[in-house]
C-alpha cells in the first residue's frame, strides 16, 4: 500500500488568511534550489514571481456533490486542473494547492477523497496553514474561515513573529493549541521554515499515522517561559485562558479538539458501525478526526483518518512487543458533542 | 463467443492477426480518421498519423499537455495548456485558430460540419463561424462540455447545474436545463431531439429538448468518459460499467422506463466506445487493454485485442467504416482493416 502511494504524486494545500505571507512561503518554495519541480496551483496569478510554466490559475469552484452526503463538497476547478496536469506527468515531483484567503480548507482535501481520476494519481500530502502571529488573535474572532484553517492544519507556519512581542507570540500560541493542539507548529519570520517542515508530510498517509499525541505538551521546551504572565480569562469574547508556568491552555467557545483513549481493546463489530454513523450525522461538526486502536482478538494496529463525513482506514501494522495496546482517538472540530461521542467510545469498551 | 460476419470475411471469432500494430511511440489520448489516416492524439505535443501503409509520421501541435480534441473527418481541432486552439488536417499541416489571450487552458472543442468551430477556456465559451465572425459568451461556471446541435448555430456549454444552449447569431437569451450537479461531456443525440451529459458523479443526465424532459441513467460504478451514439441514433453508448451500457433512444421517450442494453461484460472496465458509422455494430476498449468488436443486435463479440495491458484510451472508426484503429495508455497502437 506504501509503495502505491508513493508513486502518487504529492499534493500540498496551503491556506492562510489574507495577508499571512502564503506568497513568501510559495515564492521560497519554488525559489529554492531543492533539485524538485512544482506543479502550482494558485487563484491570483502575478504574485508569483518566478517563471514556471506550471504556475496555473484556478477559479476555485465550489461543488456539491449528488452522493446524499450533505457537507461532501469538492473544487470542481481541481478535478479538471488534476486532470490537464496528468497528462504531463513526469513534468513535475510535486502539487502544491494555493487557496485564497478566506477558502475553507475541506473541499479542496475532499477533491482527494471523493474523486476516483483524482485519488488514483495523487495523493494528498499535508494542509499547512500560514498564520500572521500579530494579526490572527483577532481574526480567530472576527473570521470564521481563519479558524477553519488552523483547525484543519498538519503544519502551522506562525509567521511574522518578529513583530510580536513575546508574551503576544504566547498568546497567539495559546490560541492555536486551544483549536488544534495537533498540528506541528513552526515560528517564523518572512516565512523561513525548512522546506522538510511543509513539505513531503505525509499527514494524510495511514501508514505515517504513527503518533497522535498532542504537540502542545512540549511546545513551549526550546524557550522556558520567562514571562509568567497570568491570563485571567477576562477577555470579551467568553475564551477562557489559564496558565501553568507559562504555558497557557485556552478553551475556545467554538472550535475544540476532543481526545479519547483506552487501554482496554475496542469491539471492532461495535466501534466502526459507531465511528461511521458519527460522521454520519456529526460530519458537518467534525473537520478532522485520527485514531489508532487496538481491536480484540487483532494483532495488528488498526488506523483511520477523516474529513468531515469521509473515513479510510486500514489495518496499519502488527502491535509491537511490549508496546502498550491503547486506542487513541481525536477529533477536532465545531460545537463537538463531547458526552455524546465520549459515551460512545466508552460502549465500544470490551470490559 | 459467438460469431458474426463482417463482410466479405470468413466468420471468425478473433481478429487479433489480422491487426497492424503501430509504432506510434506515445500514449494516445484519443484517435480520429482524417480520409483513410489515423491521427493520434498524444497527452502531450505530439500527433502521430499514420497512412494506410502504416507508416507513421509525427507531427507537433501543442508547447503542452493537448486536453481536449474533435474532428469533422477533414481536420481535428485540439486544445492545449499552452493556450492555443491549433488545427491539424491529413497532410499534417498545422494552423493555429485561436490563441487565449491569457494563455489559459483551452478545456473544450467542438466542430460543426459547416465549418464553424467552438473553444473555452475557463467560464468563457467561444465560438467562430465558417465565415469567420467570432462571438463569445460567458457561462456562470467554468464550462465542462461543448457541442453543437446537428442543425443550425446552437452550442450547448455544460457547467455546473446545468447545460445552457447558447445561439451565438440570436439576440435570444441563451435556454437554461437546470439539473443539481457538475456536467462535464454534452452531446445531442443525431436527431436533435435529445441532449445528454456525463456527469462528475457516475451518472448520465438527459433531456428531451421539446419539453425539457429529465432522463436520469445511472448506475454506474465509474464515471462515464467515452460516449458514442449508433448508427442512426438509435442508442446511445458508453463507457463506465464492467459492461458496454446502450441506452435507448429510439422511442420519443427516449430511454425513459426502459432498462439499458448490457453487452460484453468482462472483468475489466469499458474505458472507450465507438460505434461503427454505417452498421449496427460497434467496438468497445476496455481497462485491461481489450478490444472488442460486438453487434448491437444480439451482443456477438469478435476480440480484435487480448487483454494485458494498460486500458485502451482512444477507439475510432473511419467514416466508410472500413478500418478501426485503437491506442493504450501504454503506447501500443493498431490497426485493422476489413
Amino acid at each position: 500500500m506504501s509503495e502505491l502511494s508513493s508513486q502518487k504524486i504529492p499534493v500540498t494545500v496551503l491556506t492562510g488568511y489574507l495577508g499571512a505571507g502564503k506568497t513568501t512561503l510559495l515564492n521560497r518554495i519554488l525559489s529554492e534550489n531543492h533539485g524538485k519541480k512544482y506543479a502550482v496551483i494558485v487563484n491570483e496569478f502575478g504574485e508569483i514571481g518566478i517563471d514556471n510554466d506550471l504556475i496555473i490559475g484556478a477559479d476555485e469552484e465550489v461543488f456539491e456533490m449528488n452522493n446524499g452526503c450533505v457537507c461532501c463538497t469538492v473544487r470542481g476547478d481541481l478535478v479538471r486542473i488534476m486532470d490537464g496536469l496528468m497528462k504531463r506527468k513526469g513534468k513535475f515531483d510535486a502539487i502544491i494547492v494555493e487557496t485564497t484567503g478566506l477558502a475553507d480548507p475541506a473541499p479542496v482535501a475532499q477533491t482527494f477523497f471523493v474523486d476516483e481520476d483524482v485519488q488514483k494519481n495523487a495523493r494528498l500530502d499535508a494542509v499547512v496553514t500560514v498564520a500572521d502571529a500579530k494579526w490572527l488573535s483577532d481574526r480567530l474572532k472576527d473570521a470564521p474561515e481563519a479558524k477553519n484553517q488552523i483547525a484543519f492544519a498538519d503544519v502551522i507556519v506562525l509567521n511574522k513573529t518578529d513583530l510580536v512581542s513575546k508574551p503576544e507570540l504566547a498568546e497567539v500560541e495559546a490560541r492555536i493549541r486551544g483549536i488544534n493542539p495537533y498540528a506541528k507548529l513552526h515560528r517564523t519570520e518572512r516565512c523561513k521554515v525548512a522546506l522538510a517542515d511543509v513539505l513531503e508530510r505525509g499527514a494524510f498517509d495511514l501508514d505515517r499515522i504513527l503518533e497522535i499525541e498532542p504537540e502542545f505538551l512540549d511546545a513551549g521546551d526550546d524557550h522556558h517561559h520567562h514571562d509568567h504572565d497570568h491570563h485571567h480569562g477576562h477577555d470579551h469574547h467568553h475564551d477562557h485562558g489559564h496558565s501553568h508556568g507559562g504555558l497557557k491552555h485556552y478553551h475556545d467557545e467554538d472550535m475544540q479538539s476532543l481526545s479519547l483513549r483506552s487501554d482496554k481493546p475496542l469491539d471492532p463489530t461495535l466501534f466502526m458501525p459507531w465511528l461511521q454513523n458519527l460522521v454520519a450525522t456529526e460530519g458537518q461538526k467534525i473537520l478532522r478526526s485520527k485514531g489508532i486502536l487496538a481491536f480484540t482478538d487483532d494483532d495488528d494496529r488498526y488506523v483511520f483518518q477523516g474529513v468531515h463525513m469521509m473515513l479510510e482506514g486500514d489495518h496499519q501494522r502488527k502491535w509491537k512487543e511490549g508496546e502498550p495496546r491503547e486506542s487513541r482517538v481525536v477529533f477536532i472540530g465545531r460545537e463537538l458533542p463531547e458526552k455524546a461521542i465520549r459515551d460512545g467510545f466508552e460502549a465500544c469498551i470490551v470490559a | 463467443m459467438t460469431q458474426f460476419d463482417p463482410g466479405e470475411r470468413p466468420s471468425i471469432a478473433s481478429l487479433t492477426d489480422q491487426v497492424r500494430r503501430l509504432a506510434i511511440g506515445v500514449p494516445a489520448t484519443a484517435v480520429h480518421f482524417l480520409g483513410d489516416t489515423a491521427v493520434f492524439v498524444g497527452a502531450e505535443e505530439n500527433a502521430a498519423l499514420v497512412n494506410q501503409a502504416g507508416e507513421v509520421s509525427t507531427v507537433a501541435i501543442h508547447g503542452g499537455a493537448i486536453l481536449c480534441m474533435a474532428s469533422d473527418s477533414k481536420r481535428i481541432v485540439t486544445g492545449g495548456d499552452d493556450g492555443k486552439v491549433v488545427a491539424l488536417n491529413a497532410k499534417g499541416e498545422t494552423s493555429v485558430l485561436a490563441t487565449d489571450a491569457k494563455r489559459r487552458w483551452i478545456d473544450n472543442v467542438a466542430l460543426h460540419p459547416d465549418g464553424a468551430v467552438a473553444w473555452s477556456a475557463a467560464k468563457t465559451a467561444f465560438v467562430r463561424s465558417g465565415k469567420g465572425e467570432e462571438k463569445n459568451f460567458d457561462a456562470p461556471s467554468t464550462v465542462g462540455g461543448l457541442a453543437f446541435a446537428p442543425k443550425g448555430l446552437r452550442v450547448a456549454i455544460a457547467h455546473y447545474n446545468g447545460v445552457t444552449l447558447w445561439f451565438p447569431n440570436m439576440a435570444a437569451k441563451p435556454e437554461f436545463l437546470e439539473w443539481a450537479g457538475s456536467h462535464l461531456a454534452v452531446t445531442f443525440s443525431p436527431d436533435n431531439k435529445f441532449l445528454v451529459t456525463a456527469m462528475h458523479e457516475p451518472a448520465l443526465h438527459g433531456w428531451r429538448l421539446a419539453d425539457n424532459r429529465h432522463m436520469r441513467m445511472s448506475g454506474y460504478p465509474g464515471r462515464v468518459r467515452s460516449m458514442s451514439w449508433s448508427t442512426g441514433g438509435k442508442g446511445l453508448a458508453t463507457s463506465g460499467a464492467d459492461t458496454v451500457i446502450i441506452w435507448p433512444f429510439t422511442s420519443k421517450d427516449g430511454p425513459m422506463g426502459k432498462e439499458p442494453a448490457m453487452l460484453a461484460p468482462l472483468q475489466a472496465r469499458v474505458s472507450m466506445v465507438a460505434c461503427h458509422p454505417k452498421q449496427d455494430i460497434m467496438a468497445a476498449g476496455y481497462s485491461d487493454g481489450t478490444v472488442l468488436i460486438i453487434r448491437l443486435e444480439d451482443g456477438a463479440e469478435i476480440l480484435v485485442r487480448r487483454n494485458g495491458s494498460a486500458a485502451v484510451s482512444a477507439l475510432a472508426w473511419n467514416a466508410k467504416g472500413t478500418l478501426l484503429a485503437f491506442g493504450t495508455e501504454d503506447g501500443d497502437a493498431g490497426m485493422l482493416e476489413f
